[in-house]
């Protein structure tokens, strides 16, 4: 019961780690600097929510854990992350996408999670919706003005469905540990609200494409570990280090 | 007078003409983004106030970036944002005409009127 | 009125510490220079963005990771300042921009050099942003109204960035060896280059005082430059390390620490282009630009769409 809670709080975790390091790869990089500020403000508020579920995990765990231990010393196979989250920035239309796709999500699980009967979770998840509601504003408008925007853009947004499409469906599938909320209660809802967005977006829904998934599992797209590397090579190179 | 230069320079501010350079031009921008001026109402109570500008495509992204931008730190609680081609300023050089005539109507205000102690506080 | 007289009702404001703003009258030159300086500055905080942002997905701790992202995203908000208050000139940012990567601007010589270890995020906040600040609390006050005024909002933001600089290298001078040995080395690396911030010597510029009668600038580099040492020659010895300059000595006749001689053939190379990472510097920061081509044209593009449709409804 309570390691399925540990589980469940560190899938939590990286899921919004790895968006969080994804996102902030274009800080310098954005197509203009309000932009710019914008995606890094993201990935801040990612990374803050990123830090409350580790540190609640920590004291679940017990003993030496830390927020630092649990992002930076465990393994491709032990991260719990979506897939979605993983997979490259691509253009910004790919970013945008991967950005809308999940925080549509995120709000409809948080709008459960702050329900739930976990206190602690409850907590986390009505501080971050706030935020979530934000990234889903943003996200969403960016979806509509580059799928309606040029016939470039458009075909860069249909290019971008079809390589990220096929890890939505995960979302919605319960891990063994994944006990507290019921995600697939939030399909139609999410489905419902991804269908109107596009249509605004002048953008086709995919249907009948096959899922990927796995990455709840530990069991993840090849990206992941270069990810890894990059985020945990000081702690790795240098054990036991205060930073 | 006018045909000085600066040589010296400060931080972010080497002259041209040291500086080497190259012939790389970037494709034209025909479409940038407008100007928008934005106006942070820092606290409930008090009026907006011009914070700065910022481009944006439209009239909801600017509100958004100007949310990014300027209130990173708490500063607002309301953001009004027009696109700065709408704004009119008055000219400088009208400052006398527009500006001067207030200065000597100074029973406008209310230390011109001496009143006995007893009313102190009107 | 002629000219005469406007230059002399300028030099009057200037000299009675009133603003200058936008519309009002000021000469060419004073112009000139305000918008080289002003989008110099902001091309610095930009470009500046990316020998830190190089570390975001590196940093060592998640706490460390999130006071990062902070700060170099607060550097593009600084940017984005400097480039409003130089378009109040009329200059627009594309311009500026397009200046920049065809390398007819420049921007700080500093961020040419590599950040290399995660030692050099504590050794830029401290001596970088540590330089960078003496010369903005000065800027405060320059002549110019909106420079002065985005330099007011810059300091007020800045002020945690060489604090959080110190305390890294703080943590680092405590550690392990090899921390130690990583910190001495970002200082040693990062402390040149810092001194070279401030411009080269007084006794080498001619003309020099035009800009102090403006008052764009109110110090001179070799005072900024001093006032920058005497300051970090005293906080090195909390961390227990040494700067790089065996000259450097406090004098008791002249209450200042002495100091080596600058490479200035190192600086104007650096500036000329051959430092370690202009080339990198620029290529990202163009390549940033024409990648976002399609996305600006494409909200542009949606914009005039939704406003036709407002007007047709």
């Amino acid at each position: 019961m309570k390691s399925n809670l540990i589980d469940y709080t560190l899938h939590l975790a990286d899921t919004a780690l790895i968006l969080s390091q994804r996102n902030s790869e274009w800080c310098g990089h954005g197509p203009i600097l309000e932009q710019d500020i914008a995606i890094t403000n993201i990935s801040l508020d990612l990374l803050g929510q990123a830090r409350n579920f580790y540190q609640y995990a920590a004291t679940l765990t017990g003993g030496e854990a830390t927020e630092d231990s649990l992002a930076y010393l465990r393994t491709e196979r032990e991260f719990k992350n979506l897939l979605l989250v993983e997979q490259e920035n691509g253009d910004w239309g790919q970013t945008i996408l991967r950005q809308y796709l999940f925080s549509q999500f995120q709000y409809l699980m948080f709008e459960k999670l702050q329900q739930c009967s976990d206190e602690q979770l409850a907590a986390i998840a009505s501080k971050s919706i706030k935020e979530t509601a934000y990234h889903l504003r943003w996200s969403s408008e960016w979806v509509c003005r580059l799928g309606d925007g040029t016939k470039e853009s458009h075909e860069r947004m249909l290019l971008a469905i079809e390589e990220l499409w096929r890890y939505t469906g995960e979302m919605f599938e319960s891990a063994v540990y994944e006990t507290i909320i019921n995600v697939a209660s939030l399909k139609e809802d999410w489905m419902q609200r991804v269908s109107a967005v596009f249509s605004e977006a002048t953008l086709p829904v995919p249907e009948n494409v096959f899922m990927q998934t796995g990455g709840k599992k530990g069991i993840h797209t090849e990206l992941l570990g270069f990810m890894l590397t990059e985020l945990q090579y000081v702690q790795r190179t240098y054990p036991g280090a205060e930073w | 007078m006018n045909n000085f230069f600066i040589k010296k320079f400060f931080y972010g501010d080497i002259p041209e003409e040291k500086g080497g350079g190259s012939d790389y031009q970037t494709k034209h921008d025909s479409t940038s983004w407008p100007l928008w001026e934005v106006f942070i109402r820092s606290k409930q109570g008090l009026d907006h106030k011009h914070a700065g500008s910022l481009h944006a495509a439209d009239a909801q992204m600017a509100i958004e970036n100007a949310r990014d931008v300027y209130t990173r730190r708490m500063e607002g609680v309301s953001i009004w944002v027009v696109e700065s081609k709408y704004i009119t300023a008055s000219n400088p050089e009208e400052a006398g005409e527009l500006y001067e005539p207030a200065a000597d109507k100074i029973y406008r205000h209310p230390t011109f009127y001496q009143l006995p102690d007893e009313v102190n506080h009107m | 009125m002629p000219v005469q007289n406007f230059e002399e009702l300028f030099q009057q404001k200037i000299d009675n510490e009133i603003k200058i703003e936008p519309k009002d009258w000021m000469p060419d030159a004073y112009r000139k220079t305000n918008i080289r300086q002003i989008s110099q500055h902001a091309h610095s905080e930009i470009v500046g963005m990316l020998p830190e942002g190089n570390w975001i997905s590196r940093a060592p701790s998640l706490k460390r990771k999130a006071i990062l992202i902070a700060k170099v995203q607060d550097e593009a908000g600084h940017g984005l300042y400097l480039y409003s208050a130089a378009e109040t000139l009329g200059m627009s940012r594309d311009e500026m921009i397009n200046d920049l990567h065809s390398g007819k601007a420049k921007y700080s010589s500093i961020f040419n050099y590599p950040s290399l270890t995660w030692a050099d995020m504590g050794a830029i906040g401290w001596l970088v942003d540590g330089a960078a600040i003496l010369n903005q609390v000065m800027l405060c006050r320059t002549s110019y109204g909106p420079y002065a005024r985005a330099m007011v909002r810059i300091c007020k933001e800045e002020s945690f960035h060489q604090r959080q600089g110190f305390e890294t290298l703080l943590v680092l001078s405590r550690g392990t060896e090899e921390q130690k040995a990583m910190c001495q080395d970002a200082i040693n690396r990062w402390w040149w280059p810092s001194l070279m911030m401030f411009g080269p010597r007084d006794s080498e510029s001619t003309n020099s005082d035009q800009s102090m009668k403006w008052k764009i600038k109110r110090k001179t580099n070799d005072e900024l430059r001093q006032n920058f040492i005497d300051m970090i020659a005293e906080q090195i010895k909390v961390l227990g390390m040494t700067l790089p300059d065996p000259a450097l000595k406090w004098n008791e006749e002249r209450k200042h620490y002495d100091f080596g001689e600058i490479d200035w053939n190192e600086f104007w190379n650096v500036v000329k282009g051959n430092g370690p990472c202009n080339k990198q510097r620029i290529n990202a920061r163009r390549k940033a630009h024409e990648d976002g081509q399609w996305v600006r044209e494409a909200a542009m593009a949606y914009a005039e769409k939704k406003q036709s449709k407002t007007k047709a409804a």
